[in-house]
């Protein structure tokens, strides 16, 4: 890929509506960091809903009834609302894991393999943090105001300095070795890591399916109802949480990625680092910089996961991180954009396909995951690029 | 090596002679053997468990030290003929443990094999080896299996007495699923292509875990059970009765321990046969062709190299080892589950590969030895040996459950300290150097020119 690409806000998709807005408010402050980061991620959102509920439709035409006295295109007319709100509620963790993968490829070309278990460790300091504030007797009064910011900062901050402390002792040293070792690496230390996480729970809590104390909390447990037109939803509060927390954090990545000297130095680090080193960046600060990021927005998504699914274990990342590394080169990898336009697509992918393959007795859900992993693989032969990526030449 | 530049040790000199480092090494099969004997007989010393890990892991590495010591190749393969098909079997009777773990480990060396030469050879990183080994112990577990799956319902299941016709057939049904698989992915780059295996290899389980629905194939989760065995030739069974009467061993059951040394023989042919054919593979126009697309793909490509029939034929050729060695396996162990097929197998193959060293042979028979004795001998009796000083100790810090973890540490350290393995392949061995060392100044030259 030629270098300017790396970590540039693409604005490709969405540039026939942004053409519309004058020049003046395409400068402000306020367009560049909320209004346009948040239209982006609406754009894509109705776009890939809209585009796959016109797929489920073709499919209920091709097939009307699965089952006998299953008609599938009422029951997708049914569901619709819900599977498009799960769909985005574990889209926006896939993207948060994606971009972790995304920022790492951006800076130093490989593929972090760890990067699934820096996610795991996320979720289970998400129930650490939950578990410590419930002995001290505070889940009660805590609001979800409080709650959630201090598991998503606590998980994300011991993260992103795990993923630091890994950059510096296993990457670091193999910098410039053949692209294979540090994947080797990689793959070794996502080994190490779920068994100090196993052995660390089973010595301090005797257990290692960890469930988050959520029972308690009304008004966790309360849903909140939308009504779309006839269709009456109960949307579950942890997804609202979800998809407001995920808001904020990209919300402020894509801020400090392009609206602060830092972030300048981390893009001018992806795109030449012996350049920037001669320009005096601290390639290295910038380079751990990157991992904490990526590993922060990873730990912190991890926890968010955690409060989705109520149980995790040491082991919960290896899938999520598959799928989130199919979103990355679904978007393109090493593109931010592309990352969050793959994790949405993905996650509202994978929310379909849970809705419809149900009624499909030969396959069921338990094929979903085949379908996600298939995805993958079309799009590495088909387009390696991605959606949003430029095509690589090979470099001789 | 820096041993080798010292001239005036007395001990290296002596053994520099063919004959004295033949003699010294048939001392150290004798002790270790009659040490092997010794530590069987007693069972019940408190450091017992301390005396089996490193009696047998000194034992067991003798092939690899026969292979190796400056003695005419007729001596090395009289010692190596002799150590494998006399002295492990006799040993194998006086404690089946050990022809046990000896099966274990010439099945996963014959597995490390095959992917030494995706990996070691060819270049490419396959992170879902296991899959091949799967199809190759579903194949044999289908047809014979007494589970209630279709081939039983429908009558399709075959006589166990037609094992070596399957043998040759899970060769060819992986080499199939190897270029079935590869082929869409083998333009993909070094790390995308990992990736990707590990999806295949992921996806092939959750196949075998699946398919018990809506036509009940691998009878799901709860595997196959019952897998038939080949019959026992009746020479095997004399010959084993012969050899115990003759050195006094008391045979607890003649019939398995026979069936054992069936399997332990065939799995030594089997691996026989695979070294054979990856050392013809190694030094023919095949083996370079591999060897230059995993140096330079570029090069090969502009050389004239078919960088995807090259690779296919590597994917091809490491399959079919895995699926030969499944299909024994099945037989052996007579129950398969989609459990015995996950992740942390295809890993724990490569870091035999790495351990011992990418593309060496030797190396990578080292690496599975190393690798599968820590696995299944060495845990297991540290941990014995741990819970006698320490019974309080939770179970939780019990040695034996850190097998992943100490497999991705040997994964990391390897990589950081010593890329190129245990015993390197020559010519890895450069290119790592050289690649290391563009950066660093010109170390001080420290081999000795002749």
């Amino acid at each position: 890929m030629s270098a300017e690409a790396y970590l540039r806000p693409k604005r490709g998709l969405a540039s026939p509506l942004t053409g519309v807005i004058p020049e003046e408010v395409r400068q402000t402050w306020f367009y560049k960091f909320l209004l346009f980061p948040v239209g982006q991620m609406i754009i894509f959102i109705v776009g890939a809903s809209a585009v796959l509920t016109l797929l489920a439709y073709l499919v209920a035409l091709l097939v009307p009834e699965p089952r006998p006295g299953i008609v599938l295109a009422d029951q997708i007319s049914r569901q619709l609302p819900g599977m498009i709100i799960s769909g985005i509620t574990i889209g926006f963790v896939y993207s948060m894991v994606a971009l972790g993968y995304t920022l790492v490829y951006g800076v130093l070309k490989f593929i972090n393999f760890a990067h699934s278990e820096i996610f795991m460790v996320g979720a289970v300091t998400g129930y650490e943090i939950m578990l410590r504030i419930q002995e001290a007797g505070l889940l009660q009064q805590m609001s979800p105001f409080m709650l959630v910011p201090t598991l998503v900062i606590g998980s994300g901050l011991l993260a992103g300095l795990l993923a630091v402390l890994i950059e510096r002792v296993a990457y670091r040293p193999l910098r410039g070795a053949p692209r294979l070792v540090p994947l080797i690496t990689a793959i070794g230390l996502s080994f190490v890591l779920q068994d100090v996480v196993r052995a660390f729970f089973s010595l301090t809590r005797n257990a290692f399916n960890l469930t988050y104390p959520l029972n308690n909390l009304e008004w966790l447990r309360a849903p909140v109802r939308l009504t779309f037109g006839e269709a009456n939803v109960n949307v579950r509060v942890t997804s609202i949480l979800i998809v407001v927390s995920a808001v904020i954090m990209l919300v402020a990545l894509n801020y400090f990625v392009n609206g602060t000297k830092w972030g300048r130095a981390i893009r001018a680090t992806s795109q030449d680092q012996t350049m920037a080193g001669l320009l005096g960046i601290n390639v290295n600060l910038m380079i751990s910089l990157t991992f904490f990021l990526g590993g922060s927005l990873g730990g912190a998504s991890g926890a968010l996961y955690g409060l989705n699914i109520g149980t995790v274990t040491p082991y919960v990342g290896f899938i999520p991180g598959l799928k989130a590394f199919t979103a990355a080169v679904l978007g393109g990898i090493g593109n931010l954009t592309g990352a969050l336009l793959g994790g949405l697509t993905l996650g509202i992918i994978e929310s379909f396909l849970n809705g419809i393959l149900v009624y499909f007795p030969a396959l069921g859900t338990r094929y979903t995951d085949i379908f996600t992993f298939s995805i993958l693989i079309l799009i590495l032969i088909f387009r390696p690029s991605g959606l949003l990526g430029e095509k690589v030449d090979e470099k001789v | 090596m820096a041993a080798a530049s010292i001239p005036q040790n007395p001990v290296q000199d002596f053994l520099k002679k063919p004959i004295n480092v033949t003699l010294a090494m048939i001392a150290y099969v004798v002790v270790t053997t009659v040490a092997m004997v010794l530590i069987s007989n007693s069972r019940q010393a408190a450091l017992y468990p301390l005396f089996n890990m490193i009696g047998f892991t000194a034992f067991i590495l003798s092939p690899i030290l026969i292979i190796s010591i400056p003695a005419p190749n007729l001596w090395r393969g009289l010692l190596l003929v002799a150590f494998v098909f006399f002295v492990v079997p006799v040993i194998g009777l006086v404690n089946t443990a050990y022809l046990e773990l000896a099966i274990q480990i010439s099945l996963f060396a014959g597995m490390a094999l095959g992917l030494n030469i995706v990996v070691g050879f060819a270049g490419l990183l396959d992170l879902g080896y296991v899959a091949f080994f799967a199809s190759g112990a579903y194949l044999w577990g289908m047809f014979t299996s007494e589970a209630n799956t279709v081939f039983r319902q429908n009558g399709w299941t075959v006589d166990p007495a037609n094992f070596y016709a399957f043998l040759v057939l899970g060769i060819i049904v992986a080499a199939i699923i190897g270029i079935l698989l590869g082929s869409p992915v083998i333009r993909l780059k070094g790390d995308y292509l990992a990736i990707v295996t590990l999806g295949f290899g992921e996806l092939i389980r959750i196949l075998a875990r699946n398919l018990d629905q809506p036509v009940n194939l691998t009878n799901g989760s709860q595997g196959l059970h019952s897998i038939g065995r080949p019959p026992l030739p009746d020479f095997l069974q004399s010959l084993t009765d012969g050899v115990a009467d003759f050195f006094q061993i008391p045979l607890a059951a003649p019939g398995p321990i026979a069936r054992q040394l069936m399997f332990y023989f065939l799995a030594i042919g089997l691996i026989g046969l695979i070294i054979v054919v990856a050392r013809s593979l190694e030094e023919s126009p095949i083996g370079r062709a591999w060897t230059a697309i995993r140096e330079d793909e570029v090069a090969a490509r502009a050389m004239g190299v078919s960088l995807v029939r090259m690779k296919l034929l590597a994917f091809a050729t490491g399959a079919s080892f895995g699926g030969a060695v499944g299909v024994l396996y099945a037989a052996k162990q007579t129950f398969i589950d989609p459990t015995s097929f996950g992740l942390l197998q295809s890993i724990g193959i490569l870091v035999m590969v790495i351990v011992g060293g990418m593309g060496n042979i030797k190396g990578v028979l080292l690496g599975a030895m190393i690798i599968t004795l820590v696995d299944q001998h060495i845990l297991n009796n540290l941990s014995a040996l741990i819970r006698a000083a320490v019974p309080t100790l939770p179970s939780s810090l019990d040695p034996t459950k850190y097998q992943p973890f100490i497999f991705g540490l040997l994964l990391v350290l390897m990589m950081i300290f010593r890329p190129a393995g245990l015993l390197p392949a020559a010519r890895r061995r450069l290119e790592l150097l050289a690649e290391r060392e563009e950066k660093i100044e010109e170390e001080p030259k420290t081999k000795k020119v002749k």
